[in-house]
């Protein structure tokens, strides 16, 4: 069965998809084994050094096998999907280790140890991912007796695999010295049969525990001899949050205020709102009541939902709200917007917050989705916290910060007691909002998430 | 403050009127001077040339990604410009090409296998630009706008202009965009076609990003506007609607023509695709513009046009995407087959005659090549 299957098989290698490309990132596959696929569906987005890049599949048929992980970074050239004939069955999944390296490796063992000036030069390394290819050197043979034309070329190095030296960097080769790892019991993985730093580390695992909390060895993530600092690579994500924070604080001069207030009524809200038949199966919670109520208050002061256009030299009031909700997701901070939500019913916007959530977590935010927003709301309080002076988000006037909510003590009448308390903080760019507009919207929102009823006015 | 010598500097204009015969709701509309009627054969022509070519482009880009092509240049959402400017055209006419004009490509008769073949690195082009009257794509950004003209200056010296014969009088085509309209190069055909009234129509789709760099910040003024400072006549048309480009095209080649010289044509239009397949537009632009550009796509409006007054049925359109997959089907299976080059190309193509000493080389070469084994591969 397996060897039909492999009979009819064919191999999708992972293209140079930018002008002398050499490797990619597996980004995430849009396929599982077993899945039918079409010519030109997608099957995998991939980012390279250049782009994010979704990947047509050449072939029509099942999905036998993918033969990289997400998150591994693949040669060009290596075999990256399996895809059988169509109505061949899927073989069994095969590992995920079952990763190649470039198939134009040599496997070259190991030995001596003693530093080696003489390390071959890094073929790929670029600045940008533009390069040469790696090609192996390949040469016909001359037939016998022929006729020289041209001198013979210079004896090309021994592409033998027989051990001959260790292959390492200098700085490898002291992490080894350091750790007392031997190079020449490792198995090399990295480029050219070159001993990696990972090797070296994987090698003195035992010996150098890993950073505590740090367990997910999947990450790039680097342990420093001694295992006291960790060191993470700042891309992706987080590289973006990091430009996006600095743009927006050293432009933007930050105003924040904060008001506590008893929501008590609000969490009273969202319990009769669940109940209701045309909230069924919609997450209800007491970020839906706020974010109503500043789409309300906003009508009020527009400023808030503006754009300072520092290039011509005006404010632009929108109106329109695209609502950003700052999201928590496995690859740091996203904030996705909804779309027009100042036209949305309770019952939309409930839809479209946890449609956008939803898919912020899973990482599959669109660009469309992450940009354009108008105004953002941050909700620190799912990590118990009461408030905070949040940054606003660049391109957008202000920012609101949700508090935990927590019963605590509170003055009603002339009496103490426990009410559903929290503190909503507002950041606001002070170049154009001045201490009033900002308040004012402020005590507005706390006004209606005190009273719900108060929307009536509104 | 404006200069009491010099006068004010000129204030960045708002975007002007273009001339638009389709709107982007699929509505047909009138412009006083480009009042054009089109029969229904016309129209469903223009459908099925902008519906082929996007999936030409589409098909090529997915065969880049498959590794098949080292790079490929985007037409999408440049069809209506394109097909246009194509169809405008009268046999005798010749066009000077970017490395984008596959639509043109595709009006001239050249076989979109062809173009598969320059990208995948294969040959440099290989259609005969004589027999399409369609020149080679051009890299070098406005280099061919200076092509154009000389050819255009050639013309006139062969008494092919102003003549009043249909099939002799003869104009040229420039194409070009607006990242090459700040190229010297295209300044100085400029200079070159006011000076000497040459019969070539510049077309410039402005599709708005010269890779990464937005228009805005390349003109203070609407690009159709530079040719005033030239001397001869600019004009900005709807490059998202076929009919438009068709008749303003139509009517410039005539003005070339008849001997008036001269003239730049702005497609106002967008790259709703990436630069190349090498370039990634989300880390420049925002998909709101992208998202605002979707709703004035070319196809979709003669499309709406079309069926609203019963001009195509479900017949006629299905027919048109049976014939899209069937090219489809035919670029894959024909790029795969396409052969590498041979080095017998460098004496066979690069010179128009083979002198004494190219064919010693050539046998040097051959005795050299037949001393290896043979590859088993």
């Amino acid at each position: 069965m397996a060897d039909l299957a492999d009979l009819a098989a064919r191999e999708f290698k992972l293209p140079d998809v930018g002008e002398g490309l050499t490797e990619a990132d597996i980004v995430a596959w849009r396929v599982k084994v077993g899945d039918v696929v079409a010519v030109n569906d997608v099957v995998v987005e991939i980012e390279t050094a250049k782009s994010i890049v979704e990947l047509p599949s050449p072939y029509a048929g099942h999905v036998l096998a993918l033969l990289a992980a997400e998150g591994d970074t693949v040669a060009v050239g290596t075999p990256i999907i399996r895809i059988g004939e169509p109505g061949a069955a899927p073989a069994a999944p095969p590992p995920a280790s079952e990763v190649p390296t470039a198939p134009t490796t040599p496997a070259v063992t190991v030995s001596a140890e003693p530093i080696d000036t003489n390390i071959p030069p890094e073929g790929n390394a670029t600045l940008v991912g533009y390069g040469p290819k790696q090609r192996a050197l390949k040469r016909r043979a001359r037939k016998s007796g022929s006729n020289p034309v041209v001198e013979e070329a210079a004896p090309q190095p021994s592409r033998d695999p027989r051990p001959v030296r260790a292959l390492a960097k200098p700085l490898v080769r002291r992490l080894a010295r350091d750790l007392g790892v031997d190079l020449t019991a490792l198995v090399p993985t990295g480029p050219k049969g070159t001993v990696s730093k990972e090797d070296v580390l994987a090698a003195a695992g035992s010996a150098a525990p890993t950073a505590p909390g740090r367990a997910h060895a999947a990450s790039p993530v680097a342990v420093d001899p001694a295992g006291r600092e960790t060191r993470e690579p700042i891309k992706g994500v987080r590289k973006n949050m990091a430009a996006a924070m600095v743009a927006s604080a050293s432009t933007a001069p930050h105003v924040t205020e904060w008001v506590t207030i008893d929501a008590t009524a609000t969490v009273e809200l969202v319990d009769r709102l669940r109940e209701r038949r045309e909230l069924a199966g919609v997450k209800v919670s007491p970020l839906l009541v706020v974010a109503r109520a500043c789409l309300l208050a906003l009508r009020r002061t527009p400023l808030i939902n503006s754009t300072w256009d520092e290039a011509a030299q005006e404010v632009v009031v929108k109106h329109y709200v695209n609502l950003g909700i700052a999201a928590a997701t496995p690859r740091g901070l996203v904030v996705p917007n909804v779309k027009d939500a100042h036209a949305l019913s309770l019952v939309e916007l409930a839809q479209a917050l946890e449609a956008l959530t939803a898919t912020a977590r899973e990482g599959r935010s669109q660009p469309a989705d992450l940009t354009g927003g108008s105004f953002t709301i941050t909700n620190v309080g799912v990590f118990g916290v009461d408030g905070g002076t949040p940054i606003i988000n660049p391109g957008e006037s202000a920012i609101l910060c949700l508090g935990a909510i927590k019963a605590q003590p509170w003055v009603v009448g002339d009496q103490v007691v426990p009410r559903q308390v929290m503190t909503l903080s507002l950041s606001f760019d002070h170049r154009h909002i001045d201490g009033a507009t900002g308040s004012q919207f402020l005590a507005d929102v706390a006004d209606l998430v005190s009273d719900p009823a108060t929307a009536l006015v509104f | 403050m404006t200069d009491p010598v010099f006068g004010p500097a000129p204030e960045r204009v708002p975007d002007p009127e273009l001339v638009q015969l389709l709107t982007p709701e699929g509505e047909r509309v009138h412009h006083p001077g480009f009042d054009v009627d089109f029969t229904a054969d016309e129209l469903c022509g223009f459908y099925r040339d902008m519906v082929l070519v996007r999936r030409l482009d589409i098909e090529a880009t997915a065969l880049q990604r498959h590794g098949e092509l080292g790079l490929w240049a985007q037409l999408l959402g440049q069809e209506a410009a394109q097909i246009g400017a194509g169809r405008a055209l009268a046999p005798q006419d010749f066009v000077f090409p970017t490395y984008r004009e596959h639509g043109v490509a595709w009006c001239r008769g050249v076989d979109p296998v062809r173009l598969l073949a320059l990208f995948r690195g294969v040959d440099q082009g290989s259609w005969d630009p004589a027999e399409h009257n369609f020149g080679l794509y051009t890299i070098v950004i406005g280099a061919q706008t200076l092509h154009a003209t000389g050819y255009a200056m050639g013309v006139q010296r062969d008494g092919l202009v102003g003549t009043g014969e249909p099939e002799r009088d003869t104009a040229v085509v420039a194409h070009f965009g607006d990242g090459a309209s700040s190229q010297g190069d295209v300044n100085e055909a400029f200079v070159f076609a006011a000076s000497f009234n040459a019969p070539v129509v510049f077309f410039c789709q402005n599709n708005q990003w010269a890779i990464s760099e937005p228009f805005e910040r390349q003109s203070r003024i609407p690009l159709y506007r530079r040719a005033h400072g030239f001397g001869f006549p600019g004009i900005r048309v709807d490059g998202n609607d076929v009919l438009a480009t068709y008749a303003v095209t139509k009517a410039a080649l005539q003005r070339a023509r008849e001997g008036q010289g001269p003239i730049l044509i702005e497609a106002y239009t967008y790259r709703m695709g990436a630069h190349t397949t090498t370039d990634d537009p989300t880390r420049y632009r925002l998909s709101d513009d992208v998202e605002h550009w979707k709703l004035k796509d070319p196809i979709a409006r003669l499309e709406v046009y079309l069926r609203r007054n019963g001009l195509a049925d479900d017949a006629f359109l299905a027919d048109v995407a049976a014939q899209a997959d069937a090219l489809g089907e035919r670029m894959r299976r024909e790029c795969h087959a396409l052969p590498d080059p041979s080095p017998h190309d460098l004496w066979d193509l690069v010179h128009a005659e083979k002198t004494a000493e190219l064919a010693a080389q050539q046998a040097e070469y051959d005795a050299h090549a037949a001393s290896f084994e043979e590859v088993s591969s």
